[in-house]
């Protein structure tokens, strides 16, 4: 795989988890992403995709194997500078953002990192201007359409400067001007990103590399075109493309 | 401001009283209801002025009387049974119209129309003149326990996310042909109710994830400290001062 000598950006080996219920989630899982990578993370629902990502900033942990960001291991000991790393941006952003105005949640993040006065406005609005959500600065967040909020739910990891991007389903509910310009935002980006999606066609288009979670595990590594032509692989994990999507003809 | 920020109360202007500091006028407000509710309900003419006084800042702040008066609806409910005070008071009583009223009570429904009206009508001018989140800030900035200043601002945020789930609620409800009509349809409204209870019970669970994922410790951090100059201090406290002198010279005279 190219990029061997490249820091890793995430490094997760090992890692099993049980719920308190004594639930399994996963069973194991390995993980390398290299420094600037863009992977998409397929799998069923219910495979643990979700627990693996609340992993990565440890708001889960306890189970067995390691994870790192950047070379730190995620721990109680350095969890502020885990949470300012690795930068969660939630499926419905109206989780995501719940201050007042669109300035104050981007502001959020970093103030908690100590940020304050014209450091901090500075953030702002270099993380706006990065989702071309600037003119917006002092809008409610609920005055703003689905695109617009998920495009600020960018911006409020953005402005913690992560080193790591995780996206939890980030074309769902969007219309596809809007789901075309996130996929803009994402790649003018120069964070590594992970992205969680069953939206396969937009992995393809964002992701080189995608891997499978199922029943707990990696059950598959690949470029991402190949992944999708593997009609076996893809029906095993109950994986399905859209009808009438041939991963082969969109190839760039 | 984006007009996004309006609420109903709240009338987009640029007048010295809104921009005037949320905590002075918070204070101002809070002061000015002190006063008014320890003037003696005898000293009829204190009110008077006080309404004068009221008006003055409106004029100030330029909110139409229309504006102010329709506001002022919002007691009627609260002041319903003050129109009961001069039929079941006891002790003396006059004659009025062919009513026998009590003076007592007639006295009683005085002292809490008046000192309700001038309560609401300075809470309508504040709310007119102050948007809620700059309320917000100015109770955090007057010392209110950064809790309370979390929930209020929750409840602002999250309060119409919750409605739109209550009406699409409603909606599939009635897509389903169902519709409350009475009292066996409560068990249905009742399940409803719990429905959106867990669901935002949920949501806020998600929520506070978010929050831990982006660092917070349980404080919310001050970004924007509001200060207010002398001047400004001293403008909003002028409404108090007057009203106190009102006040002093009610209970002397």
């Amino acid at each position: 795989m190219e990029g061997v000598t490249a820091p890793l950006s995430l490094e997760v080996s090992k890692l099993a988890f049980a719920y308190p219920d004594g639930h399994q989630a996963l069973f194991g899982v390995d993980l390398a992403l290299a420094a600037g990578e863009r992977v998409a993370l397929l799998g069923p629902n219910g495979a643990g995709k979700t627990t693996l990502v609340l992993h990565l900033n440890g708001i889960l942990g306890g189970g067995h194997g390691t994870v790192r960001v950047a070379g730190l291991p995620v721990d109680r000991g350095n969890m502020a500078e885990i949470r300012r790393r690795v930068g969660i941006v939630f499926q419905d952003p109206d989780d995501q953002l719940f201050m007042p105005t669109v300035r104050e949640d981007v502001a959020f993040g970093p103030a908690n990192a100590g940020l304050r006065g014209a450091a901090l406005e500075e953030r702002v609005r270099e993380a706006l201007e990065r989702v071309g959500m600037t003119a917006y600065a002092d809008r409610p967040p609920h005055h703003l359409s689905f695109g617009q909020r998920r495009r600020v739910a960018v911006a409020t990891v953005l402005a913690m400067r992560p080193e790591i991007l995780v996206l939890d389903e980030p074309s769902s509910n969007l219309d596809p001007a809007s789901r075309r310009e996130l996929a803009d935002i994402l790649r003018s980006l120069d964070v590594t990103v992970l992205m969680v999606t069953h939206d396969l066609p937009y992995a393809l288009e964002l992701c080189p590399r995608a891997v499978i979670l199922s029943e707990g595990v990696i059950a598959a590594d690949a470029p991402t075109a190949e992944l999708l032509a593997d009609q076996e692989l893809m029906a095993s994990h109950r994986l399905e493309l859209p009808f009438g999507f041939d991963p082969g003809s969109t190839r760039r | 401001m984006g007009a996004g920020h309006s609420h109903k109360l709240y009338r987009h202007g640029h007048s010295v009283v809104h921009r005037l500091p949320a905590h002075c006028k918070l204070a101002a407000v809070f002061c000015f209801v002190l006063v008014v509710v320890s003037t003696p309900r005898t000293a009829m003419w204190a009110f008077a002025l006080y309404a004068a006084l009221l008006g003055a800042v409106a004029a100030a702040a330029r909110v139409p009387a229309g504006f102010l008066a329709k506001r002022l609806l919002i007691e009627v409910p609260f002041v319903a049974f003050a129109v009961l005070l001069p039929f079941v008071a006891e002790g003396e009583r006059v004659d009025v119209l062919g009513l026998s009223l009590s003076v007592n009570g007639l006295w009683g429904a005085w002292n809490v129309l008046a000192k309700g009206t001038l309560g609401v009508a300075a809470s309508v001018l504040l709310a007119a003149t102050t948007e809620l989140r700059e309320v917000l800030l100015g109770l955090q900035r007057l010392g209110l326990p950064s809790l309370l200043v979390q929930i209020a601002a929750f409840m602002l945020r999250y309060g119409e996310v919750i409605t739109d789930e209550m009406r699409r609620m409603r909606l599939a409800r009635l897509s389903r042909g169902f519709e409350a009509r009475g009292v066996r349809h409560w068990g249905v409204l009742a399940k409803s109710a719990g429905a959106l209870f867990i669901r935002s019970y949920e949501r806020g669970e998600r929520v506070h994830l978010a929050m831990l994922s982006r660092g917070y410790t349980g404080a919310m951090p001050v970004i924007d400290r509001i200060t207010a100059s002398r001047a400004q201090w001293s403008y909003a406290l002028a409404l108090p001062a007057l009203a106190l002198v009102v006040c002093v010279l009610g209970w002397t005279l």
